[in-house]
């Protein structure tokens, strides 16, 4: 468990503040007790500080997982995020789209998501910017990038791409064996 | 336009074959058009209904009048050369008349009016004729030779036959009358004369003629009797003789076992044998023993059930016969799917209707669990629902539950699961501790540690830390937890439902393994636990086999090797674990452990013991060095020797009891008045102190009754430092009392050690006692409270430099509460009777004082 270097904490903030802005700090600053960001083996775990004590005491070679983890450095030294990371973007994301009933299984096996299974979009949606998908029972199902801004969208083909899929809750049984 | 065009063009396409091309299916009925069909009578009105029997009487009252007409130059010429038919009207008529005139009957059937006698004559006529009409076939197959019969015969036949018609009459009477005089009146118009006169007169003559040419019917009745008779004989018969096969159960000659080839037999046998042994005495036959007969019962069990040899036979030894064939039998069932809702992320009510919505039937598990369902049927994959994929519940076992809910995890906590893969256990500690406290869960295979890592981040738990490494080597790395929990890996003799390849694949050594793993497992959860953990100092063990060297006897083991204590499990059902298994005497607290099996709970088969640990030390006296270094063979021997010597130790203990319970006190008394004055002395000296500390120990009993030992109170971790200074006084033996200053008189030191061993038995088996009466908590609480006491007592003994007892005042502590302690029943009185309580453990310094006095003496002696 390491502490995250400079760039590298640069580069995940910059990351998550795609999805959920300004709120990254709350993150942080959080009224329940210290929490913050390690690494172990370009992993990047989330954790409370009392749990971080505790964890420090087991030999690295045996842990496998504090917390939750966020995503992964890639070898180029990019930031991915991992649908693990989804409970905490969720609370606190800028803009969601959710998705029709129809379209909901196909998202949750890893495709985009076209106009005519848009169910709603926020607002004030950038053109690729982060997005969190919902259905329309309000249940988080993964996120993604938004392809085209609101007002872009409105104006789409149906069949054209409004989210470009990242990672989906299908995930956790699709690929459980790679989810660290 | 144009695409919508399109889009309707595409559809077309894609129809396939089109409209016409489909052929039209047969129609169908339903089935009330088909039953009309065939059952007419049914949809009749009460009118038609009417008109129809009108019908019926009409033609039969036209047949009897051209019978009479007939008949009446010659009456008695009943002759077979009659047809058919005109035989049974000849009945139908003859036979009511006589009914009228019979000896029998005339109290109640006197001819008085036409009509009256007419009703009869009808009605008798309807109702025979349908049962009339076998007999009368009967009658043509046999032969003549039968009608020479007695009267006697005939006439009780006769009396029958009209009673069983008068009853019959009666019945449809009321039902009847109406329809059928208004029927008779018009009918009778022109025939009333002739039939009524001949019905009159006919009977009597017919009496004349019994003996020579009986009535048909008669004749036919009487037969039948017989033939009733017969028959009943011959069942009778037949049924003795199936009793006497079942009874007399063929011992197969040695050869001939390779006869029985279809599963069918081998049931049938096994059956058979089951009942043969269920009342051994009456239906064995005298040559075989009763383990002839539990041989083939076994080779049939293992080729019906397909397990091998060795597991039957422990299956054999474990269940009684009946029962063992449920569970034979429900192992081959699955059991039904339940999930258990993630109260971090939802409700139960709100998830099951959200399943529901698609199209799930399901049901809450019953009233001991909050969070679990039972999914009956499903429309969709259980295991693929956006509900499952967001974390709102997880597949889990109704018996997975239940080690939780042992384990009662608080808020705050630092708890272990030992091995903890799939992370269904873990996620439920998770999910009740509501995500606060640490979490460690730890498993030994990587590959299965990952699906941890995924059900943990599915059901958002962030509490976890995750490690993989072999659970035994977990106290190198952390102790001092509050809780943990053991789900041993184990044989799964208990889901075999699941896995059905352990029917053939476990064996002696399997277990053996099996048992030692889980040992070591188990002493190493208890080394990292703390005793001195405020809330905590629990440790739950539990697998899913049924047999008791993997359960009972890992943790009778514990028990030996490690200051711990088994504490009630919380869980309302069950059943008790084992105290005597076979040959083997396990700890009586083993009856505070749980069994769940298929056959009786509906859940896999599991076994649940609950641990207190009471002292971090290590006991050194029990040889638990060379434990973890012990091949199977060692720990076997080594283990079944212990066994051997708890059986000899055992007869000792209780006599040992039986002395300290009757002599001590009475020796006690004469000492008591004595040592009252240095006593009071110390109470006055003490009695500020005690003060405090009676209100304290109110405090942590009320405590103690009202929870479940939970809230942390300083009294406890006094009375745990005590604890454990008491401990190392005894379980040290041999090093014992370094720090009591002067003690060991090195001539004693054996014949202590011995005491005090015995001694530990013997507070172990009054602590047990102590158990049996309801209230659990008290005993601790005595146990304390004596701690407490000890301590002080200690103080004032170094300072008398009086102790070189020491060592051996626990076991008198022991003694001493076998003999005071009264058991208490209600939990009301308890806090009544907590001062008086004080008050005894206050006197108890008496007795104890005195006890080592005289012991003092003794030794001087």
């Amino acid at each position: 468990m390491r502490r995250l270097s400079e760039e590298r904490t640069r580069i995940l903030f910059e990351k998550l503040s795609k999805y959920i802005g300004t709120n990254v700090k709350l993150l942080i600053e959080r009224p329940d007790g210290l929490y913050c960001f390690r690494e172990q083996k370009d992993r990047i775990y989330y954790v409370s500080e009392k749990i971080l004590k505790w964890a420090n005491n087991m030999p690295p070679e045996h842990l496998i997982c504090v917390g939750t983890c966020f995503g992964k450095f890639t070898k180029s030294n990019k930031f991915r995020l991992h649908v693990t990371a989804l409970s905490y973007l969720a609370p606190y994301a800028q803009s969601k789209i959710w998705l029709k009933a129809a379209a909901e299984q196909q998202f949750l096996y890893g495709n985009h998501v076209a106009k005519s299974g848009l169910g709603r979009i926020s607002e004030n949606a950038e053109k690729y910017q982060g997005v969190v998908v919902y259905s329309m029972t309000d249940l988080p199902l993964g996120f993604g990038v938004a392809a085209r801004s609101t007002a872009e969208c409105k104006h789409a083909d149906p069949l054209a791409t409004v989210c470009f899929h990242q990672a989906d809750i299908g995930e956790y049984i699709r690929s459980e064996e790679d989810l660290l | 336009m144009g695409r919508k065009a399109k889009f309707t063009e595409g559809v077309v396409a894609k129809k396939g074959p089109g409209r016409k091309t489909k052929k039209q299916k047969d129609p169908l009925f339903s089935k009330a058009l088909i039953d009309a069909k065939e059952s007419n009578d049914a949809k009749l009105s009460s009118r038609q209904r009417k008109r129809a029997r009108k019908r019926i009487q009409k033609v039969e009252q036209r047949k009897e009048k051209q019978l009479l007409k007939t008949q009446s130059p010659s009456p008695h010429d009943n002759s077979k050369e009659s047809s058919e038919e005109s035989s049974d009207e000849e009945e139908l008529l003859l036979k009511p008349s006589k009914a009228g005139f019979s000896d029998h009957n005339n109290q109640w059937l006197k001819p008085k009016n036409k009509t009256s006698s007419k009703r009869q004559l009808h009605k008798t006529a309807e109702d025979e004729s349908d049962s009339e009409d076998d007999e009368i076939e009967d009658e043509n197959e046999n032969s003549e030779a039968e009608v020479d019969e007695s009267d006697e015969d005939m006439e009780e036949a006769e009396d029958d036959s009209e009673e069983d018609q008068d009853e019959s009459e009666e019945e449809q009477d009321s039902d009847e009358e109406s329809d059928n005089l208004k029927v008779q009146k018009l009918n009778d118009l022109d025939s009333d004369s002739d039939s009524n006169e001949e019905d009159n007169f006919s009977p009597e003559s017919d009496d004349n003629d019994e003996n020579d040419d009986l009535l048909p019917i008669e004749k036919e009745s009487k037969k039948l009797k017989k033939r009733q008779e017969k028959e009943d004989k011959l069942a009778e018969e037949e049924l003795q003789l199936n009793i006497a096969n079942q009874e007399k159960f063929i011992f197969p000659a040695k050869g001939s076992e390779d006869d029985v080839k279809s599963l069918q037999d081998v049931q049938q046998r096994i059956r058979e044998i089951v009942s043969v042994l269920a009342d051994f005495k009456k239906l064995r036959d005298g040559k075989h023993s009763r383990s002839d007969y539990l041989e083939i019962l076994k080779n049939d069990l293992c080729t019906y059930y397909s397990y091998n040899e060795f597991l039957m036979d422990k299956l054999l030894q474990l269940f009684p016969l009946s029962e063992l064939l449920e569970f034979l039998e429900a192992s081959e069932v699955q059991r039904p799917l339940t999930i258990r809702t993630n109260s971090l992320k939802t409700r139960r009510r709100d998830l099951a209707q959200a399943l529901i919505s698609r199209g799930v039937n399901l049901d809450p598990i019953g009233k001991w669990s909050k969070v679990g369902l039972v999914v009956y049927s499903s429309q969709v994959p259980m295991g693929a629902t956006p509900e499952y994929l967001a974390g709102h519940y997880i597949i889990q076992g109704a018996s997975s539950m239940l080690p939780v809910m042992a384990l009662a995890p608080q808020e705050n906590e630092r708890i272990l699961d030992m091995s903890s893969a799939p992370g269904g256990k873990a996620s439920h500690i998770s999910a009740i501790m509501k995500n606060t406290g640490v979490l460690f869960a730890n498993d030994i295979n990587r590959d299965r540690i990952k699906a941890v890592v995924g059900n943990f981040h599915r059901m958002g738990i962030i509490n976890s830390v995750i490690t993989c490494m072999d659970g035994r080597n977990y106290p190198q790395y952390m102790k001092g937890f509050d809780r943990v929990l053991l789900d041993a890996p184990c044989t799964g003799t208990g889901v075999v439902a699941k896995d059905a390849s352990v029917k053939t694949s476990k064996d002696e050594i399997d277990i053996q393994r099996c048992y030692n793993l889980q040992r070591q497992l188990l002493l190493a959860a208890i080394d990292s636990v703390s005793a001195k953990s405020s809330t905590g100092g629990y440790i739950v063990y539990s697998t899913c086999s049924v047999l008791p060297e993997e359960n009972e006897w890992v943790i009778d083991f514990a028990l030996k090797k490690r200051n711990v204590k088994l504490v009630s499990t919380g869980l309302d059902f069950g059943t008790d674990g084992f105290v005597n298994y076979r040959h083997y005497r396990f700890h009586p607290t083993l009856k505070l452990t749980k069994r769940f099996y298929p056959h009786t709970h509906n859940m896999d088969g599991f076994f649940v013991a609950k641990l207190k640990k009471f002292s971090d030390v290590i006991p050194k006296s029990s040889n638990d060095t060379d434990e973890p270094a012990e091949d199977i063979e060692d720990s076997k021997r080594a283990a079944e020797v212990s066994d051997e010597e708890e059986e000899i130790e055992s007869p000792k203990k209780k006599a040992k009891i039986s002395e300290n319970g009757v002599n001590v006190p009475t020796k006690l008394n004469g000492i008591e008045k004595k040592t009252k004055k240095l006593d009071k002395k110390i109470k006055l000296v003490k009695g500020t102190k005690e003060k405090v500390q009676k209100k304290k120990a109110k405090i942590v009993n009320q405590e103690q009754i009202s929870e479940e030992e939970s809230n942390n109170t300083k009294k406890k971790k006094r009375s745990k430092k005590a604890d454990k200074l008491d401990n190392s006084k005894t379980k040290n033996d041999n090093q014992a009392n370094k720090k009591v200053e002067g003690i060991s008189k090195t001539n004693n030191v054996k014949a202590k050690n011995k005491k005090s061993e015995n001694m530990k038995n013997i507070s172990k088996e009054s602590k047990i006692k102590n158990q049996a009466s309801p209230s659990l908590e008290r005993v601790d609480d005595s146990t304390e409270k004596d701690k407490g006491k000890n301590k002080n007592k200690n103080k004032k003994l170094q300072n008398k430099a009086v102790d070189k007892k020491s060592k051996i005042s626990s076991s008198k502590k022991s003694d001493l509460i076998e003999w005071t302690d009264v058991p208490m029943d209600a939990a009301k009185k308890i806090s009544n009777k907590m001062k008086k309580n004080t008050k005894k453990t206050i006197g108890k310094l008496k007795p104890r004082k005195s006890d080592k006095s005289s012991k003092k003496f003794k030794n001087k002696k």
